[in-house]
C-alpha cells in the first residue's frame, strides 16, 4: 500500500473545503446532469458529479483538481446517498484524485506495449525534469503518476496529461512537451510525430490507392 | 415448485430458491464465505462453485444461480473439487498464516474450509499483500490483512443495521474494507459483524486474546439488557464469563444481538457485591450473613413491608419476594422503578401483541414516544425489514435517527386525539397496521387504546397494538403482580417500614426516607449505596431464571458461573431470610419454587408465548403534553451491569458523548 494516496489532514481540508458548493456555471451543468436520470435514480449521477466537482476544485486551485472529503460529502448530499457510497466510487476510479495534484497531472503509461515502445525513456525524461513518481514538483506544475494501460497502444508510448493524450513519444519529445507546458506555450495533443490518429506509422501499407480518393478495387480482384 | 437432482437425488425446492439452497435441502454441504442467508447475495467469493447441467461447461456460483426445474447439480465431481481447491488457493494467496495469534482460530470458516476443501500445500512463494489496520470503533478490532473481501460486514451495516458507514474503497488488490473515514461505526449492532466475518479480520476488541473457543464452557441463557429477551450463549472459563454471543431464535433475535448484550459481560466481574453489608453510623460495613439477617429480623415492620423489583431480575426472585411478603400479609409490590403508573388490569393492553417476528409483516406503523433503536434494537431491525417490504412509518416524539425514513408527527401527544389525514388514510388502507407505544408514550396509554378501533388495529388473526417495554423483568413482574395502581407513588404513600429492593437501582431512594432498605442485588450501584442492609445476590449469568420478554414469551436461562464471594442466588437469600423472620417459605429447591410459582401464575410454567386475553380497560382517552425526551438517555449505560463495564463506558463516551478515541494512524 506504499503508493496509496496520502489523504490530507481532515480538519484542514474541512476548514478549506467545508463550504464547497457549485458555482453558477456548474450549477447549470449539475441540473442538466441530474435531469438525465429518472427520479429515484439520482445515485446514477455519482460519477458525473464527482467529475464536475473535481474540475471545479481544479479551477479554484489552478490544478487538475482533486476531491477533498467535504466535496465528496457535498456530492453525496446533492444526490441523497450515504457518504460512504460516493466515497467508494471516488476511491475506485483512478481518474478521481484523492490527494492534491499539480496543474498538469502527467500519467505515464507503463503497460507492455508502451514499455516495449520506450516508456522507460519517457519516464527518464520526466525524471530529468525533476518529476518524481507520486509527487508534485515544488513549483506545483507537475504531478507524475505511472499508470496502467490507457488504451492508446497503437501509438505507444504515451502519456495522459489532464484531459489530453500525447502519443508517439520519445525522450526528446517528452522533454520538449514538458518544457512547453512549463512555459505556457501551446501544445498539440495526439500523436507527436504528426500522424493522424492511429494510422500505420510508416504510411499506409494496404489499400494505398484509397488514401486520397475513393478507388474501386473490385476490378483488380483475381 | 422446481424439482432438481442433486448428486443424483431428486429434491423439490421452493420457487425462487437458489442452487445453493437446493443443495442444502438435499443435505449437501456447500462451502461459502460471502453468502449469508440473512444478507443479500453478493456472489464474490466463488467458494460455492458447483457443476450444473444444463449450462455452460464450467463451474457456477451456486449462491447466485436460481434453481430451475430438471437441473442436475453435482457437488462432488472432479470439476467441483478442482474449482474449490483453486478458489481456496487464490483466497489464501493474500491471507496471512497467522492462525496461532488469531482470535478467530478454532471458529474460523476459512480454517475449517481450507482443511475440508483446500489443497494440502501452497504453491505461492511471492510476497503477500499487507493492509494497515482500520479503526471501526470500541467493539470491533480489525486485522485487515486477513480480510478476504466477502463484503458481509458492508451488507450487514447497510441492510440490517441501517448505518451505511462501512464500505470497500480502492479496487483490485488495493481494495480495503473501512468504516467511513475510519470513524467508529455508530451502530448499536456493530458487534454482529464480528460473528459475520468468516475470517479473523473483524474480531471482538474487548475479547481480544482472552480465550480459545475450545476451552470455554458454553451455557445457553437469556439476555437481560433489554426486554427483547435475546437468546444468548455465555462462554465462560473458570468463574468468569468471557463473552456473550447470540443463539439463533427466529422468533426473537434471529441471530443478532446488540452491543450491550454482547459486551456488558465484562461488567460482571467489576463492582460486585460479594459480602453482606450493614449500615452502621451512616457507613456500610461488612457483616456476616447471620448478622445481616438478624439486623433485618429486628425491624418490627409487621405487614407494612414492600418489594421493588429492578429491571434485570428473574421471575423466581420476584416470586420468592412476593411469597415472603404474602406470608407477612403484604402485597406492596412494584417493578416500575421510575414511577410509571400505566394501567395493568389487562396484560394484553401492555403487551407487544403483534410479536417481534410479526412486526416484519406490518404495512403501516405508528410509533408513539419510543426511540425503538435504543429501547429494543432488535425490534428496530424488524421494523426495517417491514419497511423494505413497503411499510410506512409515522412517529410521535422528538426527532431521532431510527435508521429508516419516518414521518414525524411532532412532539405533542395531543396529536393522538387528532391524527393528520395522511395517517388515518394510511391506516384505513392498511391490512396489517401496527401501533407501538414506547416508554415515553405510556403516559397516554388510554389515548393509544382508544385508537385501536378507529385505526382498525385488530383484525382477524392480527393484533396491531403493542407496548414496547425496556426492562427484562417487566412482563414477568406484571404477571406476578409487581404493579400498584398508582405506580411506585403508592408504595411511597404507604410508608413501608421495610422494603426489599431486588436489584432496583433507578428508584428515587430519597422518597423512602423512613424505610429500612434492604438491597438484594449483584452490583454496588445506586441501590446498594442507599441501602441499610446489602445482601449480595447473583447476576443473570449466575442463576437459572425465567424471563418473560416484551411479547410475553416465557424463556428460561441456565447458570453459567457461580456468584463471587459470599454472594448467593437471590431466591435462596429470601428463603433463608424467611426462616429468620419466622415465616419459612415452602420451597427448598429451585424446582419446588418453580412448582409453587406455577400454581400462583400458571403462565410462567410453560415456555413459549403466553396468551393474554384482549380486554383493554376503558381509560381516560384524552392525551396531551409535549414529549421532551425518551426514557433512555444513554443506550450503553442503562443498568448496573453496563455501568460497571469498561467496554460500555467506553462505548458511551465515544458513541454517545462524542469523545474521540481513534488512534492516530501509524
Amino acid at each position: 500500500m506504499a503508493e496509496a494516496p496520502k489523504i490530507p489532514d481532515e480538519a484542514e481540508t474541512r476548514a478549506r473545503w467545508g463550504a464547497f458548493a457549485w458555482n453558477d456555471e456548474n450549477q447549470k451543468k449539475a441540473n442538466e446532469i441530474l435531469g438525465r436520470y429518472p427520479k429515484g435514480r439520482e445515485q446514477s449521477a455519482s460519477i458525473p458529479f464527482l467529475d464536475l466537482a473535481q474540475r471545479q476544485v481544479g479551477a479554484e486551485t489552478q490544478t487538475q483538481g482533486w476531491l477533498p472529503v467535504p466535496v465528496i460529502e457535498f456530492v453525496a448530499r446533492q444526490i441523497g446517498v450515504p457518504y460512504m457510497r460516493v466515497y467508494e466510487v471516488a476511491t475506485f476510479y483512478t481518474m478521481f484524485n484523492m490527494a492534491p495534484v499539480g496543474r498538469y497531472h502527467v500519467q505515464v503509461c507503463g503497460t507492455t506495449p508502451c514499455l516495449l515502445g520506450g516508456s522507460d525513456d519517457v519516464l527518464a525524461a520526466c525524471k530529468n525534469k525533476g518529476l518524481i513518481k507520486g509527487r508534485t514538483t515544488p513549483d506545483g506544475l507537475f504531478t507524475l503518476t505511472e499508470v496502467e494501460c490507457l488504451g492508446a497502444c497503437a501509438n505507444a508510448p504515451m502519456v495522459q496529461i489532464n484531459d489530453d493524450n500525447f502519443e508517439d513519444l520519445d525522450y526528446d519529445k517528452t522533454s520538449a512537451l514538458l518544457e512547453a507546458l512549463a512555459n505556457g506555450t501551446p501544445v498539440t495533443p495526439g500523436s507527436q510525430t504528426g500522424r493522424r490518429d492511429s494510422c500505420a506509422a510508416g504510411g499506409p501499407t494496404n489499400l494505398v490507392a484509397m488514401v486520397d480518393e475513393n478507388h474501386d478495387y473490385r476490378g483488380e480482384w483475381a | 415448485m422446481p424439482i432438481v437432482k442433486v448428486d443424483g437425488v431428486e429434491v423439490e425446492v421452493p420457487a425462487g430458491a437458489t442452487v445453493l439452497q437446493a443443495c442444502e435441502i438435499a443435505g449437501k454441504e456447500i462451502p461459502r464465505f460471502c453468502y449469508h442467508e440473512r444478507l443479500s447475495i453478493a456472489g464474490n467469493c466463488r467458494m460455492c462453485l458447483v457443476e450444473v447441467k444444463p449450462g455452460p461447461p464450467k463451474p457456477q456460483a451456486s449462491c447466485a444461480l436460481p434453481a430451475a426445474d430438471k437441473q442436475e447439480i453435482f457437488t462432488n465431481s472432479p470439476m467441483v473439487k478442482n474449482a474449490r481447491e483453486g478458489v481456496m488457493e487464490f483466497l489464501l494467496i493474500n491471507h496471512p498464516l497467522d492462525c496461532p495469534i488469531c482470535d478467530q482460530g478454532g471458529e474460523c470458516d476459512l480454517q475449517d474450509q481450507s482443511l475440508a476443501y483446500g489443497r494440502g500445500q501452497s504453491r505461492y512463494d511471492e510476497n503477500k499483500r499487507a493492509v494497515t489496520e482500520k479503526y471501526m470503533g470500541p467493539i470491533v478490532k480489525t486485522v485487515m490483512t486477513r480480510c478476504i473481501q466477502c463484503t458481509r460486514c458492508i451488507r450487514f451495516a447497510e441492510e440490517v443495521a441501517g448505518v451505511e458507514e462501512i464500505g470497500a474503497i480502492g479496487r483490485g488488490e488495493d481494495m480495503q474494507i473501512v468504516s467511513y473515514l475510519e470513524h467508529a461505526v455508530t451502530s448499536e449492532l456493530s458487534g454482529n459483524v464480528v460473528d459475520l466475518c468468516p475470517v479473523g479480520a473483524l474480531t471482538s476488541k474487548p475479547y481480544a486474546f482472552e480465550a480459545r473457543p475450545w476451552e470455554l464452557r458454553k451455557t445457553l441463557t437469556i439476555d437481560v439488557m433489554d426486554a427483547v429477551g435475546t437468546n444468548i450463549r455465555l462462554d465462560s472459563r473458570g468463574r468468569q464469563v468471557l463473552r456473550a454471543v447470540p443463539r439463533i431464535n427466529e422468533d426473537v433475535n434471529e441471530e443478532w444481538a446488540s452491543d450491550k448484550t454482547r459486551h456488558a459481560v465484562d461488567g460482571l466481574v467489576r463492582r460486585r457485591l460479594d459480602k453482606p453489608y450493614i449500615r452502621k453510623n451512616g457507613r456500610l460495613t461488612e457483616a456476616s450473613w447471620d448478622a445481616a439477617f438478624l439486623a433485618i429480623s429486628q425491624v418490627d415492620a409487621g405487614s407494612n413491608i414492600a418489594a421493588i423489583a429492578g429491571d434485570l431480575v428473574d421471575c423466581e426472585t420476584m416470586y420468592a419476594a412476593k411469597a415472603l411478603l404474602g406470608s407477612l400479609g403484604s402485597t406492596l409490590l412494584e417493578g416500575r422503578q421510575t414511577g410509571m403508573d400505566y394501567d395493568t388490569t389487562n396484560l394484553a393492553a401492555v403487551n407487544f401483541n403483534t410479536t417481534i417476528a410479526g412486526t416484519e409483516k406490518a404495512d403501516v406503523i405508528l410509533i408513539v414516544g419510543s426511540n425503538v433503536r435504543w429501547e429494543a434494537p432488535l425490534v428496530n431491525t424488524r421494523i426495517r425489514k417491514a419497511i423494505k417490504k413497503g411499510a410506512k412509518v409515522f412517529a410521535i416524539g422528538p426527532e431521532t435517527e431510527l435508521t429508516y425514513k419516518v414521518d414525524w408527527l411532532g412532539e405533542d401527544l395531543g396529536v393522538l386525539g387528532n391524527l393528520p389525514d395522511a395517517v388515518t388514510e394510511a391506516f384505513a388502507k392498511a391490512e396489517r397496521p401496527m401501533m407501538i407505544v414506547g416508554g415515553a408514550g405510556l403516559k397516554s396509554l388510554g389515548a393509544a387504546l382508544a385508537l385501536v378501533s378507529p385505526l382498525g388495529l385488530i383484525k382477524d388473526g392480527w393484533n396491531g397494538f403493542n407496548v414496547l417495554h425496556m426492562a427484562a423483568s417487566r412482563m414477568g413482574g406484571l404477571m406476578l403482580g409487581y404493579a400498584q395502581k398508582g405506580g411506585i407513588a403508592d408504595v411511597v404513600a404507604a410508608k413501608p417500614k421495610l422494603a426489599f429492593f431486588l436489584g432496583a437501582d433507578e428508584v428515587d431512594f430519597a422518597a423512602f426516607e423512613g424505610t429500612f432498605k434492604i438491597y438484594i442485588g449483584h452490583h454496588g450501584d445506586k441501590g446498594a449505596a442507599a441501602a441499610d442492609v446489602v445482601l449480595p445476590g447473583a447476576s443473570y449469568a449466575e442463576k437459572s431464571g425465567t424471563y418473560v420478554n416484551l411479547e410475553g414469551r416465557v424463556q428460561r436461562g441456565e447458570r453459567a458461573v457461580f456468584p463471587p464471594g459470599d454472594a448467593r442466588e437471590d431466591w435462596t437469600i429470601l428463603r433463608a431470610l424467611s426462616g429468620m423472620m419466622g415465616k419459612t417459605l415452602p420451597f427448598d429447591t429451585l424446582e419446588e419454587l418453580r412448582a409453587d410459582m406455577a400454581t400462583d401464575t400458571p403462565a410462567l410454567a410453560t415456555l413459549g408465548l403466553a396468551t393474554f386475553d384482549w380486554a383493554p380497560p376503558a381509560l381516560n382517552a384524552a392525551a396531551s403534553g409535549e414529549l421532551t425526551g425518551y426514557p433512555i438517555k444513554d443506550f450503553y449505560l442503562t443498568n448496573a451491569i453496563c455501568r460497571a463495564s469498561p467496554t460500555m463506558q467506553r462505548c458511551s463516551a465515544e458513541l454517545v458523548h462524542g469523545v474521540d478515541f481513534a488512534e492516530a494512524a501509524e
